[in-house]
């Protein structure tokens, strides 16, 4: 008899992500179905709003990552009304979103990710949390990832008006300077951040490439898709978090195409299913061939992994370094001049310290900039021009903001593409993976797939509705096995591991 | 986990963004003391507690639970009517939980048009089949479901009784701490009803902005003009809304030069923060200047005048569209 397989986080009932596995007739996996039941359609309500509310309004989709809204809202503004900020505003806000980026990450790797690999993927779920890594890694840690959070958001309410839903962000610059005094603690703040990033990467070089277990497991074939990688570079191909040029290399290496934000629509284009409520962004000039790697598939990622992949460098020396470590470590060497991509999807975590470490450093340097401190954050805008694209990355994938306006400014048309939808078909392609490998002829290693499962999941870091965030590592997972004709057969939960 | 001694905590969101979460997590060192004296129970952003655990539950097992987010979708419903029994106290935890917030902007408008804006006529999506997201979906495997819309977004008080408010889009994390102290210290809340954490005072009050009591000629929007850092923003034309929001925030948005929204809501006592909006604007425009005007001169001055106020529904109901008296007018 064929069986179904449902697994629905606790957050089903607020509308987050869902996971449906049918199995065949043998009992093997005949497919699996990612879903996120839920809109909230910030693209319908935005049209009659006043354009230069964009950055308090979309700020709004994500309270985890409202700075990047914030940003790519200002700078879609900036086109809308055809202003360019001064060199300072451009640098406060490349501050603030480097501050941003540095606790993001933090927050990912210590209370999110991170416990799968500092206590280990076959622990026992009740210790597969923040709870665990403290205690594997020690109280010191704790403090030390609580100080990270403290003084990064003190920076962001310095720079952006408030800790969280921050507002300095308008056509034209940013709303406030910073005093001299305010930039002396900033420096402060962005040293420790370096000596931060550099203690989390010695921890996962102790702990996760130090242990051969879960080394082999980064390298496995299980964990490994050959896809497109999206993320953004500056002028010389390398990593930048609020600005450049976007890039998207084959899954070999070859850069495939490269563009201004403001082209996105012919580059890639959104795919519409009737099961679930968010699209599926695919490569336009591949187009959609299904939940399939290769680089005949339309599909991409945009995730830390894919930005070190379509990227030649850190711009910054440590993060340099530790790049390169990276792919001697996990590549294949260069090609043409460049490493060859990574595809082995758990080396994300890895990649998300390179970008944790380089954000550090991207602090200190706006920090010590003497333009920095300039009062020249604003300009008035002469005109409205009336369409506007704004990207950024976010730490989840390129976020693209696409404002429309009448002549006055208000806006006609609302156009968005968040970091986690450029990942919603990769999402499903490592859950349907991780499940095939886990459900074979009707046997379902249970412990093992919803771990795996929300291994799987987790390293994308994934926000959906930019709310999926389970805070101490817990992504709670339920599992019920249903008939072919619907009835549950039995059902399990990841925090028991056990049948009830 | 369950601890008898102390008062049990349950923290939920709903439609939300997370940023109330956040504000939790924003206590930072304050977390291990609240850890030491509340008893976290129900909080799926934070524990592994699912919705039949708190079935399981006595009812009125919870001392406080924090609601925060919109009610959107009938589980949204079912979860307010679920945590409004198990908890003696419940708390509407934030702008969308207390006045609808953001997302109730979304009653501007139909449904049929926000299908339509993001699935049909879209600019980068490609859909020639035009392909809608379907209740039920028939797959060679099997039948997949996805949850209906309700039809408008409401705030929590229109689905169950409500004890307090907690406001801010977030609430500032001293303003939890405070409600947090007050039960951790086992002291008596005050009379239920009330705006907790809060005095009852505008963001005026608390704005450290010099006021000349100078009326005004015009309204600009925040990209048309700098600023004076030290008057007060309304007395130059921004439409800044301290005036007519509830203090709690310490006037935040201000001190870096940008108008207050208005996320904490109208002050208490006050129905409607879009009326109070309007009232308040009304006293500080200049009537001088429309003396011995023509009818003609008349309008256009006035037209010159509200150039400034585009959107008034976006502007002055940004958080409070579900909780507003005059409700809304739907766009196509």
């Amino acid at each position: 008899m064929s069986q179904r397989i449902r697994i629905d986080p606790i957050t089903r009932l607020e509308g987050h992500g869902r996971i449906e596995i049918f199995l065949d007739e043998r009992g093997d996996v005949a497919n699996t179905y990612f879903q996120v039941p839920e809109l909230r359609g910030f693209e319908r309500f935005c049209v009659g709003r006043a354009a230069e509310e964009m950055p308090v309004v979309t700020a709004r989709i994500c309270g985890v990552c409202p700075e990047a809204h914030h940003l790519a809202a200002a700078k879609a503004l900036d086109v809308v009304f055809g202003v360019q900020p001064p060199v300072p505003a451009r640098k406060l806000r490349e501050l603030l979103y480097s501050a941003f980026f540095v606790t993001d990450h933090a927050t990912h790797f210590y209370a999110l990710g991170g416990p799968d690999f500092i206590v280990g993927p076959d622990a026992p779920p009740s210790e597969r949390n923040i709870l665990g890594v403290i205690r594997k890694a020690g109280r010191e840690i704790a403090k030390q990832v609580l100080d990270c959070r403290a003084r990064n958001h003190e920076v962001i309410t310095v720079l952006g008006g408030r800790p969280i839903h921050p507002v300095a962000g308008l056509p034209g610059g940013w709303s406030c300077s910073l005093s001299e005094g305010a930039r002396r603690e900033i420096e402060i703040a962005a040293r420790e951040n370096v000596e931060f990033a550099l203690l989390s990467l010695k921890l996962f070089h102790t702990l996760v490439l130090g242990n051969q277990e879960f080394s082999e497991m980064i390298r496995s074939e299980a964990w490994c898709h050959r896809t497109y990688s999206l993320g953004t570079v500056d002028s010389r191909n390398r990593v930048n978090f609020y600005d450049g040029t976007l890039r998207v290399i084959d899954p070999e290496g070859a850069e495939f195409s490269r563009f201004e934000a403001a082209a996105y629509r012919d580059h890639i284009a959104e795919r519409v299913e009737p099961w679930t409520f968010l699209k599926f962004p695919f490569l336009r000039a591949i187009g959609w061939k299904g939940f399939e790697d290769g680089s005949d598939s339309g599909v991409y990622t945009a995730t830390p992994l894919a930005r070190l992949n379509v990227s030649d460098g850190m711009a910054t020396p440590r993060a340099q370094e530790e790049f390169e470590r990276f792919y001697e470590t996990l590549g294949t060497g260069k090609a043409n001049g460049r490493y060859r991509p990574v595809h082995h999807r758990l080396a994300t975590h890895w990649a998300r310290l390179v970008e944790m470490l380089y954000a550090a450093e991207r602090m200190l340097e706006l920090a010590t900039d003497p333009e920095i401190t300039s009062p020249d954050v604003r300009r008035i805008p002469d005109g409205i021009r009336g369409i506007g694209v704004g990207s950024v990355e976010a730490p989840r994938g390129t976020l693209i903001h696409h404002y429309e306006t009448d002549q006055r400014g208000i806006l006609t048309r609302v156009n968005l593409i968040v970091g986690t939808t450029h990942n919603h078909a990769a999402i499903s392609m490592s859950i349907r993976k991780a499940a095939q490998s886990l459900i074979r002829a009707g046997r379902i290693v249970e412990e093992g797939l919803l771990n795996r499962i929300e291994m799987a999941f987790r390293l994308y870091d994934p926000c959906l509705s930019c709310a999926t965030h389970s805070l101490p590592g817990h992504m709670p997972l339920e599992v019920i096995v249903r008939g072919a004709d619907g009835t549950a057969l039995r059902s399990f939960r990841r925090d028991e591991g056990a049948v009830s | 986990m369950t601890d008898v001694t102390k008062p049990k905590l349950a923290i939920f969101w709903a439609s939300s963004c997370g940023g109330c979460e956040v504000s939790v997590l924003n206590l930072h060192d304050k977390l291990l003391l609240m850890e030491q004296f509340l008893d976290l129970v129900f909080c799926p952003c934070l524990l592994d507690t699912k919705k039949h655990d708190v079935e399981a539950m006595a009812d009125q097992s919870i001392y406080v639970t924090l609601f925060n987010g919109a009610i959107r979708t009938s589980e949204n419903v079912e979860m307010a009517h679920l945590l409004r029994r198990k908890s003696r106290v419940l708390v509407a935890y934030g702008a969308c939980s207390a006045e609808g917030g953001i997302p109730a902007l979304s009653n501007l408008h139909t449904r049929e048009s926000h299908l339509r804006d993001v699935y049909l006529d879209n600019p980068s999506t490609e859909n020639g089949t035009g392909v809608l997201p379907q209740s039920r979906t028939l797959l060679p495997e099997g039948e997949l479901e996805l949850p209906e819309f309700l039809d408008r977004v409401r705030k929590l008080s229109d689905v169950v009784p409500v004890d307090y408010v907690l406001p801010g889009c977030p609430p500032e994390s001293d303003s939890l701490w405070r409600v947090l102290e007050t039960l951790m210290r086992g002291m008596a809340l005050p009379p239920s009803g009330c705006v907790l954490g809060e005095s009852r005072s505008t963001v005026c009050h608390t704005c450290t902005r010099r006021k000349e009591n100078k009326s005004i000629e015009r309204f600009y929007r925040t990209y048309e003009t700098i600023t004076d850092p030290e008057r007060c923003l309304l007395e130059q034309g921004l439409v800044c809304m301290g005036i007519a929001t509830q203090d709690g925030c310490g006037a935040l948005c201000p001190k870096v030069n940008m108008p207050c929204s208005g996320c904490y809501g109208a002050p208490d006592g006050i129905a409607d923060q879009g009326a109070a909006m309007i009232s308040a604007l009304g006293s500080v425009l200049s009537v001088g200047a429309y003396k011995g005007m023509t009818e003609e001169q008349l309008v256009e001055n006035t037209e010159r005048v509200i150039a400034g106020i585009p959107d008034p529904a976006g502007g002055w109901y940004k958080y409070s569209l579900a909780g507003s008296e005059l409700k809304a007018k739907r766009a196509e």
